[in-house]
Order: structure tokens, then C-alpha cells, then sequence
């Protein structure tokens, strides 16, 4: 289990009803790792102010046999860097990312996708 | 002055030098507000493994972090992250930052503990390949490059380890060094120098990163002759140093030819009032301990500033 504050997501059975259950939904998949962690420290704050009260942050374990349903996404076929972000609406896939991203370009994204 | 956002001393930076002055000022009872531009914990929570900080045996960076964060706010610190300060005024009684949000916040005295970052090459193509081959982190990214042939871009310690390291994976490594020698310890250079999978390209860099969707080939450039060669490669890893995040104060304070604030044992800078810690500062090693030491002296010594102020 990685050691944030986030919502864990351990199993594909919990990714499929978190992505069901949930209009708005972010899924961090990396390990404790330094282009992992500026990430979920993002989302961490993000989650903390309030802002983004129509959004679930989660992470999954990029090393979790389970991550295959982020892992074999066609949405990351290329991705070389983790983690790998994936931001889900309404249950789809509408936008994923690799590697570190910044506080503006996890807004941006949040912003466009998931207008409250 | 007393408005709510007006402090008794602002820190700017939240890696281990800037909580430590945000433990030691909040619990002498100083209105204190730390000012965060990236994650709590600095370069701090991209270790992934402390275990020589004394009294700890063993703990994750990020543990270690979220311990001194938890420790600065339970003394009643206040602790804004991931914002962007777009204008600092360090001159005078009254010191000023300005964020890119237009909140603004005074203080009678500011702690600097920017601390860095990694460096980048800052060529054609680095932004578009990041995580589509390009990478900064061995441990986090080695795996995807399996049997597959990759350039190592540096000379220092960090780049002939991870070169040696990402051996595991890749089928080849190739070294790009900008000089003629390399700046890592002799047992790295050995090491490097002798593995099967592992040659050197020296005296040259990468001009240009180049590819579709993932990046295919490098433009390598001899600094010698400027000759330009491209190169066939499956990723690249950086590790070519760090900088220190000070260019939001160049020409406010005074800064060594490498961007480093200039302190004095008891972490003053050259203007009145603002102190520097961490691996911002110049000075020879940076490790979390001696980031802790200058964060508890820089706050020990404005705690004094201000003490002195008030009195005099």
C-alpha cells in the first residue's frame, strides 16, 4: 500500500466501483518514488482545500497485480515514466498522463475535465 | 502591524530546512507562516530510504516529512503549499511576498529555504518525451526500458550509479558526458569504466530529443568540434545535477556565480531582517541533517533579530 493520504484503491473490483460510483474521478499509479510523490502531494492538497469537492483522488500501487486495469489502459500504451495519472469521467477515461506533472498542470486538466 | 496576514516570520521552502525553522519559531510562539511551492518535504520525500538521521533508524523520506510537517503545524505554524509566489520584497521593516493568486502576506523577518531542483538539459524535445523516454529517476522508471538500448546523460556520482543500475534492465547504456573526465568518485568511475553493457560517449551533450509518440533517436553534439551525430536510443535518463530555486530573489540578495544565497554563520543573508538555509544556501554538503541544523539557526538567529527589534 503506498503511504499517502489519498484514498487506496487496492483491487480492481474497488477501481471499477470507485470509477462507477463516482462522476469525477483522478487515479495516481506509482510507488513512493520521486516522480510519484510531488504528485500525490498535488492531490493531497488539492483534496485538503476543498476546491475539488466534485473529484475522488485516489492512488493505486503501480507494482499491485491488480494495476493491470490502469496498466493495459490504451490510454498508456507508450507511457514510459510513472506515474501514471488517469482521470476518469463518468466512468471513461478523458485524459491520462506519465511521469511528474506540476500544480498547474494537474489543474488545468482538473479545470477542463471536470468543471464543478 | 497586525492584519491576519501579517506574520512575525515568513519561510519560504517546506523541505526539512524550512520546517525546522517553522518548529523552532512557532514554539517560541512567533506567528509563523511557511510558504510551500511544491510538495511538503522537498527533495526530502524523493528518498526513498533515510537511515542516518540520528534517533531514527530507518525511514521513508516522505514519513520523515509528513513527522517534522505535523511537528511545525502542532506548534500552531501555518504551512501553504503548492503556490507560486510571483514577486518578494526582502527590503526594509516590513518584508512582502506576493503570490501569482494575488493573496499577500508581510513579515518583520523571512527565513529562505528554497531549497532545489533537479536540472534539466533544456533542449528541443526534453518536454514533449518526459515519460515517453525521457526520465530523471532510475528506481522509478528502469523497468520500462528492458532489454532495450538507452543514453545515460552525465558524469557525476548519480550518473554513473544509476548507469550501472539501469544495467539491470537495459541491454545497453550509453554514457553522454559534457567533459573529457568525470566528477564521480573513483569506485563509480571503476565501476562504469568496466561494466560490458556500459560505453562513453565524452566531451559532448544532446542538442535535440527526437521521435513520434516515444522518443527514437538523440542529436548528440561534440562540444570539440560541434559535429553532429544522430543517435538510435530507446530513453534517456538526466542526471546532470541540481540547482537552487533562487531566481525568485536574484538581485534582492546576495548569490554566489551558482545561484547559491551567500550566509554567514548565523544564516544572515547580506540584508537586514532575512536569513537563508538548506541546500539554497552555498556551502559544500547537503544532507537532511545539515539542512535541519541551518533551518534551526536561521530561526534561532531571527528569533533574536526580532527579540532585538522589539526591545531596542
Amino acid at each position: 500500500m503506498l503511504y499517502t493520504n489519498l484514498k487506496h484503491i487496492e483491487t480492481a473490483a474497488d477501481h471499477a466501483k470507485m470509477i462507477a460510483e463516482n462522476e469525477n474521478v483522478m487515479v495516481i499509479c506509482g510507488r513512493m518514488g520521486p516522480m510519484c510523490i510531488p504528485v500525490y502531494g498535488i492531490a493531497e492538497e488539492l483534496d485538503e482545500s476543498g476546491e475539488y469537492s466534485h473529484v475522488q483522488f485516489c492512488d493505486m500501487e503501480f507494482d499491485n497485480p491488480e494495476s493491470k486495469v490502469i496498466r493495459n489502459l490504451p490510454e498508456v500504451r507508450g507511457f514510459m515514466g510513472i506515474p501514471f495519472t488517469i482521470y476518469y469521467k463518468n466512468g471513461k477515461v478523458v485524459k491520462a498522463t506519465s511521469s511528474i506533472q506540476n500544480r498547474a498542470q494537474v489543474i488545468a486538466i482538473l479545470d477542463k475535465e471536470f468543471k464543478a | 502591524m497586525e492584519t491576519d496576514n501579517h506574520y512575525d516570520a515568513i519561510v519560504i521552502g517546506a523541505g526539512p530546512a524550512g520546517l525546522s525553522a517553522g518548529i523552532y519559531l512557532s514554539r517560541a510562539r512567533l506567528k509563523t507562516l511557511i510558504l510551500n511551492e511544491g510538495a511538503v518535504g522537498g527533495q526530502t520525500v524523493l528518498t526513498h530510504e533515510i537511515a542516518n538521521y540520528p534517533g531514527v533508524e530507518n525511514i521513508s523520506g516522505y514519513q520523515l516529512a509528513n513527522i517534522m510537517k505535523k511537528q511545525a503545524q502542532s506548534f500552531g505554524c501555518v504551512i501553504k503549499s503548492n503556490l507560486k509566489i510571483e514577486t518578494i520584497v526582502l527590503e526594509g521593516d516590513v518584508k512582502k511576498v506576493m503570490l501569482d493568486d494575488g493573496r499577500n502576506f508581510t513579515s518583520e523577518t523571512i527565513i529562505l529555504s528554497p531549497g532545489g531542483r533537479s536540472r534539466t538539459l533544456g533542449v528541443p524535445g526534453e518536454g514533449k518525451f518526459k515519460g515517453r523516454g525521457i526520465s530523471y529517476c532510475a528506481t522509478c522508471d528502469g523497468d520500462f526500458f528492458t532489454d532495450k538500448e538507452i543514453v545515460v546523460v552525465g558524469g557525476g556520482n548519480s550518473a554513473l550509479e544509476e548507469a550501472v543500475s539501469l544495467t539491470n534492465y537495459a541491454s545497453k547504456v550509453t554514457v553522454v558526458h559534457q567533459f573529457d573526465n568525470f566528477q564521480a568518485f573513483e569506485h563509480a568511475i571503476e565501476e562504469a569504466a568496466h561494466h560490458p553493457k556500459i560505453s562513453f560517449i565524452m566531451e559532448s551533450t544532446i542538442a535535440e530529443f527526437k521521435g513520434d509518440e516515444n522518443i527514437e533517436s538523440v542529436d548528440i553534439v561534440n562540444l570539440k568540434t560541434n559535429e553532429i551525430t544522430p543517435f538510435k536510443t530507446d530513453g534517456v535518463f538526466i542526471f546532470i545535477g541540481y540547482v537552487p530555486n533562487t531566481e525568485f530573489v536574484k538581485d534582492k540578495v546576495e548569490l554566489n556565480q551558482w545561484g547559491e544565497i551567500v550566509v554567514k554563520p548565523d544564516m544572515s543573508t547580506n540584508v537586514k531582517g532575512v536569513y537563508a538555509a538548506g541546500d539554497c544556501i552555498a556551502k559544500r554538503f547537503r544532507q537532511v541533517t545539515t539542512a535541519v541544523s541551518d533551518g534551526t539557526i536561521a530561526a534561532l538567529a531571527a528569533s533574536g533579530y526580532l527579540h532585538d527589534k522589539r526591545t531596542n
